[in-house]
């Protein structure tokens, strides 16, 4: 798991910028299909208690991951400020609770350094950069890779697919 | 030639595999020692359409296995062979050849050159070991066949070296060579002879002695297909008894310029004009300007029409056979092919549109129907149509089961002549719908339940003789509808189970079984994996790998199997399926603050029981009372956690379930009511869940869970200690 995924070198380019109690986090833009308010989550039972359940997505049944719970970085309550950011990851369709979405960002490789060991709430393997905006330090997520690993209980071939 | 074939190369293969079942069917059903003449026709044109479009697509090797075999039909349809069962044999192996060899091509590979070289041989060997027994080609022969000229030529009077020009002079002028014998070669043609061109065209090679003429009144034997014109109104069969005269029949299926007056009689119930009419069966319209009529859309709809109008006003007992012709041509000129993804898309699209009219209602609900009435008749209207489109867009995917039931003649011939039993293949219900997709997935299951009766349901003849039953035995499948399912029985009325045999297996095997077992539990033995109780494997089964696979089969499918078997009686297998993979009759129940969906196939009833009924087991939790019998209650707490607030006791509801572990009381919060949902995949975004098969959409856009009662009731059998160390396990 901690090996480095070449492919998943951060590469300059446009990032959604999400909250996660004090820490920012930024994920490829491509990935991301829409953002929206939080709505009724049917929640399922037997599941572990960060995938809240999942809502009906025009449609399509889709499966909401509270991050905020899985790493238990604030209070997790749902209000209508809540946000669910809709990922599309390897033709699947899930839902990630944040506490906020502030921005989208273009970062040039300049502005991206190679990932620390350690210092964040999410497994560093999952962390492909660190980029630097003013002030501001953005951690960079291989959010498919996150989403597809065995721990958030997502898909049946969760091993397979961190290989 | 820069045109590119491969795009109906797909049609070729389609349609090549429906010709070759159509001729198997007509082949297993033909009757060898008097052959209906109608079905040899049929076959050869089957053979002869595969041939020709093998032909057409650059398949040699198909077009020349077909073509020997479309000589031997031929003959035989002409009766210059006569039909045995070992040929019938023979052209069902040759079916099942070119079925290879298409499948080869539409893959990709070659074709097994060995298989259709060892069929072609065998073929052949089939004409040889027939031609010296055939009559010799004098009058006796001409008596039989009088439909054709023929023309017998004494070989050693041909002139020396004149022997090959004078069969290529007669080839060309359409004779074919029929026979050969070092004595005599026979030639036949079905066309007009001018008998005196050709005795002047013979002159230039043979003496007057050398051949004689035959010749048959052609009237009687020239069949619809022939390229006879001449023949009056018995040949047409078909019409033979219509009203009309034999002139306008052949006006309606021959490129002949009939006369459009009479014609005219036989199109009168249409309001139709006379020239479109005469256009539509005739490529000679007569009048340009009314003639446009025959390029306008949809031509053959108005063939239908027309015909179908012909049928109706024809006598009655004339119907039968016109009417089958004309569906025949209905069905035709009507449909088309389309992809199956675009029927589940559609389908998709009407469950949508479902769930939106839902949504609609529910947020009309609080307006006065008073004030709002056209609103409200509108949603009517709107409901009415969506059922509608709903209802047509399902049946688009639903199929006879006739297609799965088509191959059994076949099967059940095949096993039992290899079994040396005899059987009678008995199906019922084979109009029976049900989803297309259910159907290609039965196709296997159903074929191994056949064959298992065969072989260990229906005893041999001289034992069936012994119990005193008919001396062959009778396999009866049979489909049909019952409530939200369809019934596929497997019924066969030979020996049935043997209880103590299976029993014995099972306990050699390692399992344990009680000797008071009840039968449904002994029976349900033999779908364990690698259970046999067959004395000796023989290749028809007895392996013991099959009834397991069946049973996962089905599962897999929503349904179930149950088997019901009385010694010396029979077996019964009997399948449940859902009608359709898409749309769920189900039961909704609140439990907290969700919305679950209980398919209505598993619900026998629902009820409010006096508290009192409910007992508790020590240890084993408690049970329910109904009307003599104890129930193990199943809480939905228990299984699916205490999703919102408790409810107070007392104010129970029950959902009494048949799973396959027998009845199970569900205790639930409330019940909602009965709907119609479409299943949505869990899968296709998330993954698969313990005790649910899906998700839906309500009407107010929340979503629920359809629970999967099987499992559900097997999850509850696990203790809660099987539950709580799962809970640590995900949470770990």
């Amino acid at each position: 798991m901690a090996d480095q995924d070449p492919t998943s070198q951060p590469r300059a380019g446009e990032y959604l910028v999400f909250t996660l109690g004090r820490e920012e986090y930024g994920i490829d833009i491509l990935k991301v299909q829409e953002i929206r308010r939080s709505e009724h989550v049917t929640e399922i039972a037997n599941l572990p208690s960060f995938i809240k359940g999942v809502i009906n997505l025009r449609g399509a049944i889709v499966p909401i991951v509270d991050l905020r719970v899985k790493f238990a970085c604030s209070e997790a309550s749902y209000d209508r400020f809540t946000v669910v950011i809709i990922l599309n990851i390897s033709k699947r369709v899930v839902g990630i609770v944040v506490d906020g979405v502030s921005d989208v960002v273009m970062l040039s490789s300049s502005l991206i350094q190679s990932p620390p060991s350690f210092g964040s709430a999410i497994d560093t393997a999952y962390i492909s950069g660190l980029g630097t905006l003013e002030e501001r330090m953005i951690i960079l997520t291989d959010i498919e890779k996150l989403m597809t690993s065995q721990e958030m209980h997502l898909t049946e071939v969760a091993a397979e697919a961190t290989i | 030639m820069g045109f590119d074939l491969s795009e109906f190369m797909q049609i070729f293969f389609d349609e090549g595999a429906e010709h070759l079942s159509q001729m198997e069917s007509l082949l297993v059903n033909l009757n060898v020692d008097a052959p209906d003449p109608e079905q040899l026709n049929a076959i050869f044109r089957a053979a002869h359409s595969v041939k020709g479009a093998a032909a057409t697509f650059g398949f040699t090797d198909i077009a020349s296995v077909t073509h020997i075999l479309e000589n031997q039909l031929d003959r035989i349809r002409r009766g210059t062979l006569q039909l045995r069962q070992d040929m019938v044999d023979l052209f069902l192996e040759a079916a099942d050849t070119l079925r290879c060899m298409i499948n080869a091509h539409q893959q990709g590979q070659e074709p097994d050159l060995h298989a259709s070289e060892s069929l072609c041989s065998r073929l052949h060997a089939m004409e040889e070991e027939i031609a010296p027994s055939s009559p010799p080609p004098q009058e006796q022969s001409l008596a039989q066949h009088p439909g054709t000229a023929r023309l017998v030529v004494y070989v050693n009077k041909i002139a020396h070296g004149q022997h090959a020009s004078l069969c290529t002079m007669l080839a060309a002028t359409d004779w074919q060579l029929v026979s050969e014998t070092p004595e005599l070669l026979t030639f036949e043609q079905f066309d007009e002879v001018n008998y005196a061109a050709l005795a002047e065209a013979l002159s230039f090679y043979l003496e007057p002695d050398a051949y004689t003429f035959g010749t048959g009144n052609g009237a009687e034997e020239v069949g619809l297909f022939e390229p006879q014109p001449s023949t009056p109104a018995e040949d047409m069969g078909l019409f033979e008894s219509l009203p009309a005269t034999a002139a306008e029949d052949m006006g309606l299926f021959e490129p002949l310029p009939a006369t459009p007056a009479e014609d005219m009689g036989l199109f009168e119930p249409l309001p139709a004009t006379p020239a479109e009419d005469m256009g539509l069966f005739e490529p000679l319209p007569p009048t340009p300007a009314e003639d446009m009529g025959l390029f306008e859309p949809l031509p053959e709809k108005k063939a239908t029409a027309a015909l179908a109008a012909t049928t109706a006003n024809l006598p009655e007992a004339t119907r039968p056979t016109v009417s089958s012709k004309s569906t025949v041509q209905a069905t035709e000129a009507t449909s088309i092919r389309v992809a199956t993804e675009k029927i589940d898309e559609q389908i998709n699209l009407v469950g949508e549109l479902v769930i939106t009219h839902a949504m609609l209602i529910e947020a009309t609900s609080h307006l006065d129907p008073g004030e709002n009435e056209k609103l409200f008749a509108s949603l009517a209207l709107l409901e009415r149509n969506t059922r509608a489109l709903q209802e047509s867009a399902m049946s688009i995917r639903m199929m006879p089961i006739s297609t799965v039931f088509s191959r059994f003649p076949r099967v059940v011939r095949e096993t039992a002549n290899k079994l040396g039993k005899k059987v009678l293949l008995v199906t019922h219900g084979e109009q029976t719908e049900l989803d297309r997709g259910l159907i290609e997935k039965l196709s296997d299951p159903l074929t191994h339940l056949v064959r298992n009766s065969l072989d260990h349901g229906i005893e041999a003849s001289s034992e069936r003789e012994a119990k005193g039953k008919d001396a062959s035995g009778t396999l009866t499948l049979k489909a049909f509808h019952q409530g939200g399912n369809i019934v596929i029985e497997v019924r066969d009325d030979g020996a049935g189970l043997n209880r103590t045999k299976i029993i014995n297996t099972a306990r050699n095997r390692g399992f344990t079984i009680d000797d008071q077992a009840p039968d449904a539990e002994v029976w349900a033995l033999i779908f364990e994996p690698g259970f046999s109780t067959a004395d000796a494997v023989t290749d028809v089964s007895g392996r013991g790998v099959g009834m397991d696979v069946v049973k996962r089969n089905i599962q897999s499918m929503g349904g179930r199997i149950d088997i019901e078997s009385h010694k010396d009686i029979g077996t019964t297998m009997t399948i449940r399926l859902p009608l359709t993979l898409a749309i769920l009759d189900g039961m909704a129940i609140r439990h907290g603050r969700e919305t679950y969906i209980i398919p209505l196939g598993f619900i026998v009833e629902s009820l409010r029981p006096q508290s009192e009924d409910i007992r508790t087991l020590a240890n084993r939790g408690k049970v329910l009372h109904v009307r003599g019998e104890y129930l193990p209650i199943v809480e939905l707490r228990q299984i699916f956690g205490g999703i919102g607030q408790a409810r107070s006791e007392g104010h129970d509801m029950f959902v009494i379930l048949e799973s396959a572990q027998g009845k199970t009381a569900l205790r639930v919060d409330e019940l909602l009511g009965q709907h119609q949902v479409v299943i949505k995949s869990l899968e296709s975004n998330f993954r698969k869940l313990p005790g649910l098969s899906g998700a839906t959409i309500m009407g107010d856009g929340h979503v629920a869970l359809i629970i999967d009662v099987d499992s559900l009731v097997k999850m509850s059998q696990h203790t809660a200690e099987a539950q709580a160390s799962q809970l640590e396990q995900l949470a770990g």
